[in-house]
């Protein structure tokens, strides 16, 4: 099995540590992981910003990049998702020869590890004795079902909370609103600046509630908007990717 | 990059303590909401078979409307066709008009808000008095709804204490909810008593038995129905269902979405005039059958104006039903409004985070926030979209075209990190009025990958 990661272009220049954990993480789970250089955006700000032909190129793009993979995994629900959901429109349909197509071939890393590779325990044991709030992301719920959404009558199920249970001395919760947005959508958060900042400070708010020390997710562009209200309000909280702790130590 | 939405949100928003109040009151109707569609195991077959069931409807209408229109005319009921708002208004004051009706009492209907029937009653010289309480409040105050189910929730009692000691003369002072609501009561009573005709909408129709079904708490509408001879019910073609057994998969649905309540107060089936009254139907199109022509939007047509989408709306909930340029707000109102007319109510379209959380929500699975997006995609085509949003986009696609560009900035980008404050939280960045900016990493992943860093 060979993986190509997809590190989205935020995380590459604000959260490289993130593509770093992702990359240990993996190799550690005994998976064949290759980055192919120079990638650059999946095209999701501008598609949701109302202009999705300024996407098309970078679908090509992206399709090139990771032809070679049995799977592409990357540490973003939000933009893999866009791309799974998406990429059918932009690509014209090709069987690759030994593959399925970029959009079916593509997995966040949480989901992948959860369902395809279903580790029983951790590589290597990990502690991390602090407790953490779930960032149940609305496009990892409601699009990749990353979790129950709140609004579906279904039993409870989360597959972050599955892997993060993996770690020991951890305690987690999930804060009030389960899954209640936190804001910030893209372009969305300037244009509806006002509306936006609210939902943030609203987030952290019932993070913070919870008495966790971190708050955790699979979606770095949550924790970012929440990372920008938490430091210009000085609030006693931190934010961190799911595999950044799963690949402490590492 | 503002739109007439936003500016009216961050109004909303100066007043941080009312905004709060709105925000969490909305989202206990949610809680109620859910505790009721949790309570029902088969609620995700319920939403399946009540989308399915409204597809077929909504493409088998002529058929229906005929049956229903030939089973009311043998109850003995009139049956009017309008195709328009203006049509729908002449119909309804040319039966008020031929019966000398001067007072005439209605319960609450989204449509007569579509048609602005009442000012059109209101010019003709009829005294219109809605009596759901809500709807009298804001009458009273010559506003508008801000809220499809809850029209007067942005209201708070001291206001309407106030517009009491004008309007019904109660004692200055006394805001007590009970004393108000008893007020009221008193003061329609002899509104009920005095109207010459009495006029609902309606929740759903049935094709099988011709009878037009009304759901309420309050029973205004029985109350008002009961007295007066002449009774006009009207009501959009959307809200036909094939027979009783498609109609009870519905009721199992829309109090529970609405309110979180099991079943309203009141579901009254008017299928036949009373002894010696008049019962009339006014069906009406005002431009649904082209909604229904367009096989994107064909969806919204299932809406029951339930107002769960509204209540779990994030955006709706801090901004309010006035912020949105649409008489219906919320993310069916977003979509309603620019399939009225997208040219004039595209303003709304910024009013979403695109967190899916109405199309989880919708009893009958309106795909809302996809339809959201599909409408974002078509503002550039008619000339309406921000002009900043698209320099940005075009801004994007430039860089991330060129990896070699991208990954220069990202190293550049390390140095924006130590700009002066003045440059980086200024009027011209939305962002940093409330947030921090991310701070760019000192060596980007790709960089790191390169030099053999990440191991």
């Amino acid at each position: 099995m060979k993986v190509g990661l997809f590190i989205p272009c935020y995380i590459n220049a604000v959260y490289p540590e993130v593509g770093v954990a992702s990359y240990k993480l993996l190799k550690s789970l005994g998976i064949d992981v290759d980055y192919p250089l120079d990638q650059t955006c999946c095209g999701q700000p501008m598609a949701n910003a109302g202009f999705e032909n300024e996407s098309k190129e970078l679908a090509k793009r992206f399709d090139q990049l990771f032809e070679q993979y049995d799977y592409i995994v990357g540490p973003s629900a939000s933009c893999v998702v866009f791309v799974r959901d998406n990429y059918s429109k932009f690509l014209p349909k090709k069987e690759h020869k030994a593959h399925k197509c970029t959009d079916e071939r593509i997995y966040e890393i949480c989901e992948f590890i959860h369902d395809i590779v279903k580790p029983t325990a951790l590589p290597k044991a990990v502690s991390f004795p602090h407790k953490v709030s779930i960032q149940n992301s609305c496009h990892g719920v409601r699009l990749m079902h990353l979790s129950a959404p709140s609004e579906h009558t279904v039993p409870y199920f989360n597959k972050l909370r599955n892997l993060l249970s993996l770690v020991k001395d951890i305690e987690i919760v999930e804060p009030e609103r389960i899954d209640e947005c936190c804001g910030f959508g893209g372009m969305f958060a300037a244009e509806e600046f006002s509306v936006s900042a609210q939902m943030g400070r609203d987030k952290v708010e019932r993070h913070i509630k919870t008495g966790a020390e971190y708050i955790v997710g699979a979606d770095s562009s949550c924790m970012m908007h929440q990372g920008g209200i938490i430091e210009r309000e000085k609030l006693p909280i931190k934010t961190c990717h799911v595999v950044e702790i799963l690949a402490h130590g590492l | 990059m503002s739109t007439k939405h936003s500016k009216s949100a961050e109004a909303f928003q100066k007043n941080k303590e009312m905004a709060k109040w709105h925000d969490q009151t909305l989202w206990l109707v949610r809680e109620k909401r859910d505790r009721q569609s949790k309570g029902v195991p088969e609620w995700e077959l319920l939403r399946e078979m009540a989308m399915q069931t409204k597809l077929y409807s909504n493409s088998h209408l002529p058929e229906l409307l005929e049956e229903f229109e030939k089973n009311a005319i043998a109850n003995g009921v009139h049956v009017h066709w309008a195709k328009d708002a203006e049509e729908y208004n002449e119909i309804i004051y040319g039966i008020l008009k031929k019966h000398n009706v001067k007072k005439f009492i209605k319960s609450k209907s989204m449509l007569s808000e579509e048609c602005e029937l009442n000012e059109h009653l209101i010019e003709k010289g009829i005294d219109v008095v809605e009596s759901d309480l809500g709807e009298r409040i804001i009458q009273l105050m010559h506003k508008k709804p801000s809220h499809i189910v809850m029209p007067a929730i942005h209201i708070k009692k001291e206001e309407i204490g106030e517009l009491f000691v004008k309007e019904m003369d109660t004692e200055p002072g006394n805001n007590d909810q009970t004393y108000l609501t008893h007020a009221a009561r008193r003061n329609l009573r002899q509104k009920f008593i005095e109207a010459e005709a009495a006029m609902t909408g309606a929740n759903f129709v049935v094709a099988s038995t011709g009878e037009a079904v009304v759901c309420t708490n309050e029973g205004n509408a029985d109350m008002g129905t009961s007295q007066p001879k002449i009774q006009i019910t009207a009501f959009g073609i959307d809200k036909i269902v094939p027979n009783r057994e498609a109609l009870g998969i519905f009721t199992r649905l829309l109090a529970r979405s609405a309110t979180g309540q099991p079943i309203t107060t009141y579901t009254a089936h008017y299928q036949k005039p009373r002894h010696g009254g008049e019962l009339h139907f006014v069906i009406v199109d005002n431009g649904r059958t082209e909604i229904l022509k367009d096989e994107k939007h064909v969806k919204t047509m299932n809406c029951i104006r339930c107002a769960a989408c509204m209540n779990t709306c994030p955006v709706y909930r801090r901004s309010g039903g006035y912020s949105y340029t649409y008489f219906i707000p919320g993310p069916i109102g977003i979509n309603l409004g620019m399939l009225k007319g997208a040219k004039k109510y595209y303003d709304n379209v910024s009013a979403c985070s695109l967190c899916h959380s109405c199309q989880d929500v919708c009893p009958v699975k309106v795909d809302l926030a996809d339809q959201i997006y599909d409408w974002r995609q078509k503002l550039d085509k008619f000339g309406v979209a921000s002009s900043e949003k698209k320099r940005m986009s075009q801004g994007i696609k430039f860089l991330m075209e060129r990896p070699k560009l991208f990954n220069f900035a990202m190293s550049a980008g390390h140095l924006l990190n130590s700009f002066p404050r003045f440059m980086v939280y200024n009027n011209l960045n939305d962002w940093g009025k409330d947030r921090e900016l991310p701070k760019f990493a000192k060596e980007s992943f790709n960089e790191m990958w390169k030099k053999n860093k990440v191991k």
